[in-house]
């Protein structure tokens, strides 16, 4: 692995742990962000420039800028918090634990192989045109189902922000 | 074949593309003003230097001398952070803007282009939007209500025009099949043939872009985020010294850098007509070389590019000065009712034309 790779699982897990930590929810926000940024890292590293933009654009650009907005716009801050209860902390331990129980479980017996002995490498497999030739031949009704869904969540969305008859808004 | 570039190059050119970008900002104030006061029929900046060239200087030392302000409560890091933010988003995005052709000496290609990449335009789109959290953070952090509502503002507006925009971008990359800005402005111009800028062939897709890049440079008429009727200053309300002149200079990087965008996209780049007439009249006329009047090409491209980016520059300004603000339920509105469906019908149409085979 290269010095690079390690220094980004380092930030990655580091605020990883910050979003959990931090007191403040905003904080919480910018170091998932940080988080996103350093996997967004580990796919260039690993050759899939598509996948490491289409996450900073999906997760960081847009999805992050919702939660700050939506945190933001409720004003969440340690005082307002409501202290909880007892039960409610010990439930979420053992759910956490069984969590990571369950992955170390799963991931325990794998061995990381790399690529296979016998296929050449290719170093265009990360890029743009051999992703889009893949997902539009062997994954194409997944795809197609994917991108109907999305079309439908976006005129959903046009359609509630129409105005309605007979509507003013001064 | 084109051999992978010295990274000693490349890094002269990032450098020269960042001093360019930082450079045009400070005269960007300068030509605001000036071309204000010639909308407004002034006189405009004129004390400082010859027709007031030193302007920026003079206002550059005002800007570090001012007192350094922090408003009570607010939260110190992010405070600073929040302008840095704002100023680094805008400087990174000009990374992958091809300013040039290739450069040939001896046997050495050079690209006039930070770097060369297969997701050029992704990379361009994923930086603009990060560009909306320094004025979130900012906003936040300055612990007053009108700072906070132009954060959020900002941050509705973003990513409402984020979305109209992304669909404008994808009837130009279902012409050109390729991400890659440096392929996307060969495509328009291919030697032997009518240079058929993307503007003949996506000029609905154009006015969408156009609009949206004015919403997401926070500029007249969607400048909700500081709008001065409503909000005090919008989210920089609390900032004085040089951590507002970041915010108001990235927010002319940002124009430098979407009028780049638009110059590549739909306007040929770095062609201008007659380029390859030009370059044989040298070779067959002049008994120029091939490769010195390949370089001359290829300057007078990176002149012709900063002549289309000064054009959408003083675009950018001469709307400024003419049309009022927009109402903020007007331009949500804009957004999501009219911009997107606009753009959903734009790709329909482009890949009928494709699909008819003509475009």
């Amino acid at each position: 692995m290269s010095p690079i790779f390690l220094f980004l699982t380092f930030v990655a897990l580091l605020s990883a742990l910050g979003v959990v930590f931090a007191k403040n929810p905003v904080h919480s926000v910018l170091f998932l962000i940080l988080t996103f940024f350093s996997l967004s890292g580990h796919y260039l590293l690993l050759n899939a420039q598509f996948l490491a933009a289409v996450n900073i654009i999906v997760y960081a650009g847009a999805i992050m800028v919702l939660f700050l907005f939506v945190i933001m716009f409720l004003n969440l801050n340690v005082d307002t918090e409501p202290h909880k209860p007892a039960l409610a902390k010990i439930a979420a331990a053992v759910a956490g634990g069984s969590l990571l129980l369950i992955l170390v479980a799963a991931l325990k017996d794998v061995t990381p192989t790399g690529v296979a002995a016998g296929t050449a490498f290719n170093s265009q497999i990360g890029m743009v045109d051999q992703l889009g030739m893949k997902l539009y031949t062997d994954y194409l009704l997944p795809f197609e189902l994917a991108s109907v869904l999305f079309l439908v969540a976006m005129v959903g969305a046009v359609m509630l922000g129409k105005r309605e008859v007979g509507e003013r808004n001064f | 074949m084109i051999e992978l570039p010295a990274l000693g190059w490349q890094s002269i050119v990032i450098f020269v593309v960042f001093a360019l970008s930082l450079l045009i900002a400070t005269y960007c104030t300068y030509a605001e003003r000036v071309i204000a006061a010639f909308l407004q029929d002034r006189v405009g900046p004129d004390r400082a230097g010859p027709y007031g060239l030193a302007q920026p200087l003079a206002d550059a030392v005002k800007m570090f001398t001012k007192e350094e302000f922090f408003p009570g409560g607010a939260n110190k890091a992010l405070f600073v952070f929040g302008p840095c933010l704002a100023m680094i988003t805008a400087l990174m995005s000009s990374a992958v803007i091809p300013f040039g052709n290739i450069m040939n000496f001896g046997n050495n290609l050079f690209f006039l282009q930070g770097i060369e990449v297969n997701i050029g335009m992704l990379w361009v789109f994923g930086v603009v939007s990060l560009g909306v959290y320094g004025v979130m953070i900012g906003g936040w952090a300055s612990n007053n209500k009108f700072s906070l509502l132009g954060a959020i503002r900002a941050a509705s507006q973003n990513i409402s025009y984020e979305l109209a925009m992304g669909m404008a971008l994808i009837a130009v990359l279902m012409i050109s099949g390729t991400l890659s800005l440096r392929d996307i402005t060969l495509q328009q111009s291919v030697a032997g043939e009518w240079h058929v800028w993307n503007i003949v062939k996506q000029p609905l897709g154009f006015i969408i872009f156009l609009v949206c890049a004015f919403a997401e440079t926070n500029r007249t008429p969607f400048d909700l985020p500081e709008c001065e009727t409503e909000l005090v200053g919008g989210y920089h309300t609390e900032y004085s010294s040089m951590k507002l002149g970041l915010y108001l200079f990235s927010e002319y990087v940002n124009i430098f850098v979407v009028s780049a965008v638009m110059s590549v996209l739909y306007f040929g780049g770095f062609n201008f007509p007659f380029q390859y007439e030009l370059r044989d009249w040298f070779v067959s006329s002049q008994g120029w070389e091939l490769a010195s009047a390949q370089n001359l090409i290829t300057l007078l491209g990176t002149v012709g590019l900063f002549l289309k980016i000064f054009a959408f520059i003083f675009f950018f300004m001469w709307i400024r000065w003419t049309l009022p603000r927009f109402r903020y339920d007007q331009l949500m509105r804009l957004g999501w009712t009219i911009l997107i469906p606009l753009a959903v019908f734009n790709i329909v149409l482009t890949g009928g034309l494709i699909l008819a085979g003509v475009i």
